[in-house]
């Protein structure tokens, strides 16, 4: 049985207005580590606010344990540990007082399950008379998350618990992940960090309000059909602007200090157009996709399948 | 009921930590009871008045004497012309202008009969009428006065007389704050309890925290029990410290019971949480709910009755009083306090609080579920 099951869900605000979530069928199995990666304002919340049951779908059907997310709502709740993208906790309660009421209102203790959250609570717990609201973002996403898992949760929904952490709280953070997916908990993580999409199972990349595809994070990047090289001159800006204008580009755009140039044409055809138009000290390498550039590819392929082809 | 149990503990621990909530609980009836009464007395004193005397006889004198010594009155003026007296009213150095005629004083013991004008300057309405009602009342007063000295004592009055003697049921000295007191402990309830409630409320939704408990097993009604149950608690509090405050300072003790009073604030408390409810459903953030909640206790304030009489007011204003649940309870203190009546006096009192209670509950709790 699948832990997560979606068909056809559509969502719509605004009386039908804005399309949120278009038509969106995936499914995660049990124990497995699913991330939805996509920018702002993609749908990936909205797809979680249904999944948690804050949140009717107009269309189709979805769930989570077996159990239907619109009927048996009830039923889900008790199996799922939400974290939303945004702290939600009584910041003027203690990080105790949150964690035990969280444990209480699902009539279990902190004790009970202890084990679970134990590996973060360690750091917590110096803090624990301290009040949820002065504690730093890395240790509130720590409390926030013991709080989803006090009463061990079947599914885990995490909607972008890293966003505004710093890089190594977030590192810390995926290692707890990796170890509560260990313990067989499902795990439904979102981003818009595309390092952390390889850190999944399988990614879906999510635009728009739809789904672009679904596999692992090395399908993903193997699927990339064009070469990929990273490119790099001292006149950059003129070198982007070369390579886009010539004819075999696919895409090209700035990837941290090089370019990164997916082309249908072979390197030796590229290395003489660049020496004809004056380019010196070249630096020229292939290079093997990123999830992000498989995602940069995406949103180009849609962009020019709606018709407004660009070079 | 095990999770209503756990609500309602969270609750009191973070009303209870909230030191501002907890000083405004017991300071702001403090303030409002102890200041409010004392500063908005409808006994109005230091009146100006500018005396036009064109007489300069003793009979002028005596009655700018009387006026001086009723205490009613401040003397800004005592002059001969009207051109100056009228000066004093344009600067506001005066609201009333009293002038005595020339030959006011012959005329009077010749003719038996003169004219005086009195001039008011309206700008403060209330002062104006009050202050003309006491001027008059001292004009009467010193001509019934004059009547025994001057005229020649007869056998038989020369005309029938109509004397008034005026007696106030329940409040025999016309005592401003023995109706004032209990009325603005309703305006206190109704802000602590209605007000506090809906920002408690929207609170949780602005902060997030509401979507974490709606993904726990917590019920709906649980959840609102939960926040609204402290607040009947809090709303007890402070009128029974209010209560304590009309006591102490002014010595208010209902003459009604106090059970007919605390049962009839339980059934407010019902309607005026409803209320509160309702503007956190319609509200996204605490700002928004302060805005709209200070329309309403604005009009509350102006319309319940507690400043002006509903009786005066234009039909279509007593019909919106009647909707009003604080209305209603500022009717029952008064009735209660000041003139004890019992359950039967208010029970249709307590049947319409209960039923708009009902409605706005139901209202607030039907939206509440569309809009999750």
């Amino acid at each position: 049985m699948n832990a997560i099951e979606l068909k056809n869900i559509t969502k719509t605000y605004n009386k039908g207005k804005v399309l949120a979530v278009d038509d969106v069928s995936f499914s995660i199995a049990e124990g497995e580590m699913f991330g939805l990666i996509g920018p702002d304002g993609a749908g990936k919340s909205s797809i979680f606010r249904m999944l948690t049951t804050l949140l009717i779908p107009d269309k189709g059907t979805a769930t989570v344990g077996g159990y239907d997310i619109v009927k048996d709502f009830k039923a889900i709740r008790g199996i799922l540990g939400y974290m939303p993208g945004r702290f939600s906790l009584y910041q003027d309660l203690t990080v105790e007082e949150n964690l035990s009421f969280f444990a209480t209102v699902f009539e279990t203790s902190i004790e009970e399950n202890y084990n679970l959250i134990k590996d973060i609570y360690v750091q917590l717990e110096p803090f624990k008379d301290r009040r949820a609201g002065k504690l730093s973002g890395g240790m509130k996403q720590k409390l926030a998350l013991c709080c989803a898992l006090i009463h061990k949760p079947k599914v885990l929904f995490l909607d972008e618990p890293t966003t505004g952490v710093d890089v190594v709280s977030r590192k810390e953070f995926w290692e707890m992940l990796k170890r509560l997916k260990a313990q067989g908990i499902t795990i439904l993580v979102s981003t818009s960090y595309m390092d952390e999409a390889t850190l999944c199972d399988r990614i879906g990349l999510i635009l728009g309000g739809k789904l672009l595809s679904i596999a692992s994070p090395e399908d993903t990047v193997k699927a990339y059909p064009e070469k990929l090289y990273a490119v790099k001159a001292p006149a950059m800006y003129k070198l982007l602007n070369d390579l886009r204008s010539h004819d075999c580009t696919m895409n090209c755009y700035t990837f941290g200090e090089y370019l990164h140039l997916s082309t249908e044409c072979g390197e030796e055809e590229i290395r003489e157009f660049l020496a004809e138009s004056g380019h010196t000290d070249l630096e020229f390498k292939p290079v093997t996709p990123t999830v992000e550039d498989c995602f940069i590819r995406l949103l180009k392929v849609q962009s020019d399948g709606n018709g407004n082809k660009s070079k | 009921m095990r999770p209503l149990w756990f609500l309602l503990q969270k609750e009191f621990r973070q009303i209870f930590r909230d030191k501002g909530f907890i000083g405004r609980l017991f300071i702001a009836p403090a303030i409002q009871l102890i200041l409010l009464p004392m500063a908005a007395n409808f006994t109005i004193k230091n009146i100006n008045i500018a005396i036009v005397d064109h007489d300069h006889s003793t009979v002028s004198q005596e009655l700018a004497d009387k006026i001086k010594s009723s205490g009613y009155f401040k003397l800004t003026g005592y002059t001969d012309f009207n051109s100056k007296a009228d000066k004093l009213i344009e600067n506001d150095k005066a609201d009333i202008v009293l002038e005595i005629p020339d030959g006011f004083a012959q005329d009077l013991i010749k003719e038996g009969s003169k004219k005086v004008a009195i001039e008011v300057n309206a700008i403060n309405g209330v002062k104006a009428s009050v202050g003309f009602g006491y001027l008059s009342g001292i004009m009467t007063d010193y001509n019934n006065q004059i009547r025994m000295e001057m005229v020649e004592p007869t056998p038989l009055p020369a005309q029938p007389d109509i004397e008034v003697v005026p007696s106030f049921w329940y409040n025999p000295t016309l005592t401003y704050y023995i109706f004032m007191v209990p009325a603005i402990l309703v305006s206190l309830v109704t802000g602590i309890a209605g007000l506090s409630a809906a920002f408690n409320i929207v609170k949780e939704k602005e902060i997030g925290t509401i979507e974490q408990i709606n993904v726990t097993p917590i019920k709906k009604w649980q959840f609102i029990l939960g926040k609204l149950l402290p607040f009947v608690v809090m709303g007890a509090v402070v009128f029974s410290f209010g209560l304590l405050i009309a006591f102490v300072g002014y010595g208010i003790a209902p003459i009604g019971n106090l059970i007919t009073m605390y049962t009839f604030l339980l059934v407010f408390l019902f309607a005026i949480l409803g209320f509160g409810l309702l503007i956190s459903t319609y509200t996204e953030t605490q700002q928004q709910a302060n805005s709209l909640m200070f329309l309403f206790m604005m009009v509350f304030n102006m319309m319940s009755g507690l400043y002006t009489p509903i009786d005066s007011m234009p039909q279509w204003a007593k019909i919106i009083t009647h909707l009003f649940p604080v209305s209603y309870f500022i009717d029952v203190m008064r009735m209660v306090v000041i003139k004890g009546s019992g359950f039967a006096d208010i029970r249709f009192h307590i049947l319409y609080v209960f039923i708009i209670g009902l409605v706005l509950n139901t209202w607030a709790i039907l939206n509440y579920r569309k809009t999750t």
